[in-house]
């Protein structure tokens, strides 16, 4: 299995298909992911989350070996793994309201 | 190993003795009671109401029969609406010494501090001759909980958590996990891990019932779309604190007081049920870990990411600290640094087995850093449960 070696990157469950950023990385840096180096777009503080390899636009993203979301554009390798590209999969029972609530559906 | 023997058949890894006030009034004499016996395994419990409240009945029930309990005092005030009388015999049915000193009765302050006192150091004499028996991993039930959580919690400390708990199953362990409200968004992938069909929509149940309890608390913690620390969703935030139970099947669910029936993994469901009142579902991380050892919890390990300094009243606390720049501050307060893994010092499966070997020792009579700092926690206030569903437990 092709781990990354960078110590910056932490895989957290063999079946993600995300990495965890455990030192703070800088724009400019390059890290090593799945064998091939890509250069930091812009600063990853601890706790953001690069693509371990490439992600198709709606395919799960994978962290703890569990779906943490839903890719909304495709993802290249190494690449951030935020807000502006997955989004919450959150299961139908509750919605998301405008005031950054989960709302309980009637039942 | 060996453990305390007790007439349940359970075994203890402390041997304490409790001193607990049975309404508020009582507190300053129950504390005064205890505060003689500094430096010896005497603890104080209590509940403040002075109206009767089934949960807190069955909770000091289960406390004060706990493994880790030798001998029970109730200080009662005298007027409150406690049944006193049926938590006595409750416990004396367990064999344990128990005794009860009524304030009204007695003839006030000093006297009853006095006779406390005297009947204590009586207990204490009586405990030294408790019976021991081996102890082994297959007699422990192991809690867990996380407080001041940050960014590194979910990465480090907590998986590393569940690591310890897989090894704890498979070494026929009972373990138990709870925070549904910090669960929400887990319980799909909590559903599939049931170990039988049936029980798969009743953790659905206890996690969509913590959302409509914290929605109608106007609690505002759980909001989406949370972007600090590079939490991206919902369901990633809830993973963080999920990833405390491990990859075990879970066997069961439990609500405070009840005692896993055999191994394995168990939610512990701590959210009241019915219409919201009394409050927030938890008020503070004490009365979860009280609830956990009211389950029979004879170690909790608790994780956190900005450091806390708590211990527990009955069963030891090991705290694992998930930061390491939290743990260089605040190291005489932790007894794990998880933060390693963050640094490649360590690996989450090493620290899991040192969380493992950490609760073996102080299974064998190792002491907490909270223990040692002299941290006793307790906290107990209002809440209603209805019996668990049938669905709930293995047959």
């Amino acid at each position: 299995m092709n781990e990354p070696t960078d110590a910056r990157l932490l895989r957290l469950h063999s079946a993600d298909n995300v990495l965890t950023v455990i030192a703070t990385l800088e724009a400019g840096e390059t890290i090593r992911v799945g064998g091939d180096m890509v250069a930091v777009a812009a600063r990853l503080a601890i706790g953001h989350k690069v693509a371990a390899r490439d992600i198709a636009a709606g395919e799960r993203i994978v962290k703890y070996g569990a779906p943490i979301g839903s890719a909304t554009r495709a993802i290249s390798a190494g690449e951030h793994v935020h807000t502006h590209n997955v989004q919450s999969d959150y299961i139908p029972t509750f919605a998301r309201g405008e005031g950054a609530h989960y709302e309980h559906a009637q039942p | 190993m060996t453990g305390y023997a007790r007439t349940d058949g359970r075994k203890g890894i402390r041997n304490v003795t409790v001193v607990v006030y049975l309404v508020e009034c009582a507190h300053h004499v129950a504390r005064e009671v205890v505060q003689a016996f500094r430096g010896e395994e005497v603890h104080l419990l209590g509940f403040p109401g002075c109206y009767p409240n089934v949960y807190a009945h069955r909770m000091l029930r289960q406390l004060c029969t706990h493994p880790n309990v030798g001998a029970a005092l109730l200080v009662s005030l005298g007027c409150e609406g406690f049944n006193r009388a049926d938590l006595l015999a409750e416990i004396r049915a367990t064999g344990r010494p128990a005794g009860t000193l009524v304030i009204q009765e007695t003839g006030g302050t000093r006297r009853t501090i006095a006779e406390g006192r005297e009947w204590i150091a009586g207990a204490l004499r009586q405990l030294a001759d408790t019976p021991r028996a081996d102890f082994a991993v297959s007699d422990l039930t192991v809690g867990t909980i996380c407080g001041g959580s940050d960014a590194t919690s979910g990465i480090t400390a907590n998986p590393a958590v569940g690591r310890a708990f897989d090894l704890l199953v498979e070494n026929g362990a009972r373990v138990i996990f709870e925070e549904t409200g910090e669960l929400i968004g887990c319980e799909q992938i909590m559903a599939a891990r049931a170990a039988r069909p049936g029980l798969a929509p009743e953790l659905i149940a206890c996690v969509e019932k913590a959302a409509r309890y914290y929605t109608t608390m106007g609690h505002g913690s759980f909001a989406p779309g949370n972007a600090e620390g590079g939490l991206t969703t919902l369901e990633e935030k809830s993973m963080g604190a999920y990833s405390k139970s491990g990859s075990s099947p879970i066997s069961g669910i439990l609500k405070p007081g009840d005692v896993p029936p055999r191994a394995g993994l168990y939610l512990l469901d701590v959210v009241p049920d019915g219409e919201v009142r009394w409050g927030f579902p938890n008020i503070s991380d004490i009365q979860e870990i009280g609830e956990l050892i009211a389950c029979g919890a004879h170690v909790t390990l608790f994780t956190t990411g900005r450091g806390s300094v708590v211990g527990s009243a009955i069963s030891p606390v090991i705290k694992i600290c998930a930061n390491p720049e939290t743990y260089r501050r605040l190291s005489e307060d932790m007894d794990v640094n998880a933060g390693r893994i963050l640094e490649g010092a360590a690996t989450i499966e090493e620290v899991g087995r040192e969380i493992y070997g950490r609760v073996l020792d102080i299974a064998a009579g190792g002491r907490t850093a909270s223990e040692v700092l002299g941290h006793r926690e307790f906290s107990l206030v209002y809440k209603s449960f209805e019996p668990l569903g049938p669905a709930c437990l293995p047959g």
